[in-house]
This record gives C-alpha cells, sequence and structure tokens, in this order.
C-alpha cells in the first residue's frame, strides 16, 4: 500500500542518520527503561491530540453548518452576514487565534477558559470557516430539479433542507469533510504554545530534559506521520466505499 | 378583484381551475413569455406544444410558481398565486402535481420514501397511512414490485411512472407535465403514456407539454400551439390536426409530422 511504503521511504534515512555516532538515540530507545519511559511520555500526548482534534472538529462542523445556511439564502443580508464571517476568520492565523482566546477571551468575557477549551474554541473557530465553504459548495453542488422537486410537493424550507438537500450534500462532503480532520490534527500542535500536553508539547518538555531535540523531534515527525497516514487512509477508504454505493 | 370567467368557447358551463391572465415574463430582456391568457377548466387535458424557446416550459412554471411572472395574474382554484403569501403558496402548490423532463426523483432515498415524504411531511399523515397510499399508486403506474429499490435501480420509464406517482400521492387537482418523455428509449415512451392516457380518464386535470402527437390527438380536449412567447392557436385536436389556422401551426405539424 502507498501510505506504509512512504512511510519507510521517510523514516530510512532518518534512522540511517543515526549510525553516524553523533546520536544518541538511548533517549528514546524501547530497549533501557530509561527510554521507554521517555517514549511512553511522548505517546502519552496522543490522547489529548485526537481529543482536542475530534472535539474541534465535531463543533466545528456545526459551526460550519450554521454559518454556511445564511451564504446560501437568497437574502442578500444574509449571504453578507455569512461572507464577513468567512472572511474575517480566515484572516486570523490559528496561532494567534489561539493565543487571544486563552488569553483575551477570559477577560472580555469574565470566565476562566481551561487550556483545553481554548484550544478547542481556537481550532473549531478557524475551522469552522473552512467547513462552511466546503458546505456552501456542496449544498449549491444539488441539482436545481431536486429544489424544484421538493418545493412542487409543498415542502417548507426546513423539510427541504433535512430530507432532500443536506442528506445529499453531506454524502458529497465528506471526503474534503476528511481532510479538515487531517488539516485538524496537524494544527492541534499548534495548542501546545498555551501548554495543552499534546504531542508536540511532550517533545518540548522531553527536549528541555534531555537536551536531545533531533532525537526527540524525530519521534514526534514519526507519531504524526503514523498517526496522519492512518487517519488518511481510513478516510480514502471511505471515499472509495462511497463511491461504490453510487453503481 | 373577481375571479374572471372561462374564454374557452368549449367550456363556458365549467367553472376554471386555472386562468392564467396577460402574463410576461422575461429572462434579462428576453420575453420568454409575452401576454399569455389561457384558461382551463376542471378535468380537461390541455397539451401545450410549439418549437423550442417557445415558452412551454416556462408557461406550466409559472402556473405553480417556480417562476414568477413579471406581470399579469395566475389564479389557481379561485386563488390569485402571485398575490398568495409563501404559506398560501405551499398548501396550494400541493394541490398542483408536476411532473418533470428529468424526473427529478429524490436519489437517496428508496421509491417507497420518495412517494411517501410529501404525504407525511406535508399532508400530516402517518407512517402506516402514508405507505398504503403509496403502494396504491405504485400499482396504479404498474410497478408495485418497485417499492424498495432506488431510483437509480430503474429503467428511466420506471424512474418517470414512480415520479408521477409521487405527485399523484400528494392528490392533485392539476398535473403538469413537462415533456415527461423526452428522455427516455423509445420503447419506454409507451409505458408512460399509458400510464398518462389512464390518468386522464380518471377525470384529473392535466396541462401536458409534449410532441407525442398521437397521445395528443387521443387525450387532449385542446391543443394550445405557442410560439416565440405567444399563445398562436388554441383549438380542439381535430381542427389543429387537420386545419391548423396559422402559417406556424402549419410549418411546425408538418416539421414534427413528417420527420
Ligand atoms: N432561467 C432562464 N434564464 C434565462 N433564459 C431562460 C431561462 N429559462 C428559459 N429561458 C429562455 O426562455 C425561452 C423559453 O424557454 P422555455 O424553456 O420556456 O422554452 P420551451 O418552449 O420549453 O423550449 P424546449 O422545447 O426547448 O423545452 C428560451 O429562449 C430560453 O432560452
Ligand atoms: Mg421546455
Amino acid at each position: 500500500m502507498g501510505a506504509t511504503r512512504l512511510a519507510l521511504l521517510l523514516s530510512g534515512p532518518l534512522l540511517l542518520s543515526g549510525c553516524s555516532g553523533n546520536l544518541k538515540w538511548y533517549v528514546v530507545s524501547p530497549m533501557t527503561d530509561a527510554g521507554r519511559a521517555n517514549l511512553l511520555f511522548l505517546l502519552g500526548g496522543l490522547k489529548y491530540t485526537l481529543l482536542l482534534s475530534f472535539t474541534a472538529i465535531v463543533i466545528s462542523v456545526f459551526v460550519g453548518l450554521l454559518v454556511a445556511l445564511p451564504g446560501i439564502s437568497g437574502n442578500r443580508g444574509l449571504r453578507a452576514c455569512n461572507r464577513v464571517y468567512v472572511e474575517c476568520v480566515r484572516a486570523v492565523p490559528i496561532l494567534v487565534l489561539i493565543l487571544w482566546v486563552y488569553y483575551g477571551l477570559p477577560i472580555v468575557m469574565g470566565i476562566s477558559v481551561s487550556v483545553f477549551w481554548a484550544g478547542v474554541i481556537a481550532l473549531a473557530l478557524s475551522d469552522s470557516a473552512f467547513e462552511a465553504e466546503i458546505f456552501r459548495a456542496g449544498i449549491q453542488s444539488i441539482e436545481r430539479g431536486q429544489l424544484e422537486a421538493a418545493d412542487s410537493l409543498g415542502l417548507g424550507y426546513v423539510d427541504r433542507m433535512r430530507y432532500v438537500v443536506l442528506p445529499q450534500a453531506i454524502k458529497r462532503v465528506l471526503p474534503p469533510l476528511g481532510n479538515q480532520l487531517v488539516y485538524m490534527l496537524k494544527m492541534s500542535s499548534l495548542v501546545s504554545i498555551i501548554g495543552m500536553e499534546e504531542l508536540t508539547r511532550r517533545a518540548n518538555e522531553l527536549v528541555t530534559a534531555e537536551y536531545r531535540p533531533l532525537e526527540v523531534y524525530t519521534v514526534l515527525v514519526l507519531e504524526y506521520l503514523v498517526l496522519i497516514l492512518i487517519v488518511s487512509s481510513g478516510v480514502r477508504w471511505m471515499e472509495r466505499r462511497m463511491s461504490d454505493e453510487e453503481r | 378583484m373577481s375571479e374572471p370567467a372561462v374564454t374557452s368557447a368549449n367550456h363556458l358551463t365549467k367553472r376554471p381551475l386555472v386562468v392564467l391572465d396577460a402574463v410576461d415574463k422575461r429572462f434579462v430582456d428576453f420575453a420568454a413569455l409575452d401576454g399569455i391568457t389561457l384558461s382551463v377548466a376542471a378535468g380537461e387535458k390541455v397539451v401545450v406544444c410549439g418549437p423550442s424557446g417557445s415558452g412551454k416550459s416556462t408557461l406550466i412554471r409559472c402556473i405553480n410558481q417556480l417562476e414568477r411572472p413579471d406581470a399579469g395574474m395566475v389564479w389557481f382554484d379561485g386563488v390569485d398565486l402571485v398575490a398568495a403569501s409563501s404559506r398560501d403558496l405551499r398548501r396550494l402548490r400541493t394541490d398542483i402535481g408536476m411532473v418533470f423532463q428529468q424526473f427529478n426523483l429524490f436519489p437517496h432515498l428508496t421509491v417507497l420514501d420518495n412517494l411517501t415524504l410529501g404525504p407525511m411531511r406535508v399532508r400530516g399523515l402517518s407512517a402506516r397511512e402514508a405507505e398504503e397510499l403509496a403502494r396504491r399508486y405504485l400499482e396504479r403506474v404498474h410497478i408495485p414490485e418497485q417499492a424498495d429499490k432506488y431510483p437509480r435501480q430503474l429503467s428511466g420509464g420506471q424512474q418517470q411512472r414512480v415520479a408521477i406517482a409521487r405527485s399523484l400521492c400528494m392528490e392533485p387537482k392539476l398535473m403538469l407535465f413537462d415533456e415527461p418523455t423526452s428522455a427516455l428509449d423509445p420503447e419506454m415512451i409507451v409505458e408512460v403514456l399509458d400510464v398518462m392516457g389512464e390518468l386522464a380518464q380518471t377525470g384529473m386535470t392535466m396541462i401536458v407539454v409534449t410532441h407525442e402527437m398521437g397521445f395528443a390527438r387521443r387525450v387532449a380536449d385542446r391543443i394550445v400551439f405557442m410560439d416565440a412567447g405567444q399563445i398562436v392557436e388554441d383549438t380542439r385536436p381535430e381542427t389543429f390536426f387537420t386545419a391548423p389556422a396559422s402559417p406556424r401551426g402549419a410549418e411546425f405539424l408538418d416539421r414534427i409530422l413528417n420527420h
């Protein structure tokens, strides 16, 4: 399979470079007790990376859908609201959004936000603009005849969306939504900046303790690589299954 | 404003179900409909024909307000559709069935679900009542055995019959057909026309855009011939087919019957 071959191809040179003698692989070697403890510490971040990304993607899908609907309405004012939201949210870098939600939002709202929820809110907010665009394109790709058939049956807006448009649109946007999930897994590394103990933060902490940046970050690269390859091949599998169903 | 009387000479005594009065429809600055006046009595079968681009689709789409006219009035069952609120319009549309050239079935729903969606969501029937109704109408279009299939698993002729059944499940007072057989292979045209002929015998009011002149001759009470957004002739089929009053009508007939 393509994904595993790619992984081997990339990990080969990284591991070979360890033979040069400058590298101290023992800090992350599964053969020693200390190395094993360090590896487990690094892998422990996986739970938070996954939790962050999945929570954020679920929220951003809902927000994205809510933002997409006014974007396809016949009302010019509603469409303008959609454009303003999408353009503004897309204009702010995710890292900046994370910092602002964690340090700024508690002051504005007078509430405290945990590191986890600050990360989720920032990631979801940022991603929702992209999700909104995906949903808008998906809904607009539904043939006019479908809407006309629904209208001539006398279905109202909500029923038309719920029973005719969205079931077809969601099926069409599943592949791009899957890609957003992959993107989200990568972006979650930025939440390390506010101290979220996910994969990247754990690696940073280990580097500070062991002074072995190359070895530790190499492991970090491999962690993301394997994670992303698994998730994206899952997305491809789902895509294939759905196009088989079409036949 | 009072309801206009039927203008058709043949049906002075019958109540008009549909009345169009001086309807104009423009696309940008192109006049797709130009002063259309037409009245159809309950139970009448009207076949609309004319060259491509003459405004036939636009005409019947104005009747259920898929297109909003730029000027003129559209009355259905005594109600002014142009002035109707969107809620009233939705209710009135359930009384007007529409069959499209491209079927427009819902591809993600089974045949049965295509048929029960309207009755359940719009007419408020229970799932059981809706299914009974749906199976009855599938029987009427001769495909009771296809209830659990998806539209893409059916032939074009079967899909169009499902589409007809879907409209009938709303128990409409008027059925509109926009070239229902134009997307079909010749051997499937007959099965759809047969179903439409049977529907005509039940007394349904029908307005049918079609080039199937055999069907028109058999079923139509009136032929409406359109050209360039206007109604050029509105006569009985015998008259139209044997002695069209207009040169344009004669030319059209010549082309369609001798191709
Ligand atoms: N949405 C639209 N926008 C612009 N022009 C349109 C639109 N719909 C129809 N027209 C134009 O209006 C004219 C009448 O169209 P209509 O579809 O009513 O013709 P028709 O008689 O049904 O033709 P056909 O036999 O090809 O279906 C055509 O010239 C067409 O190009
Ligand atoms: Mg047409």
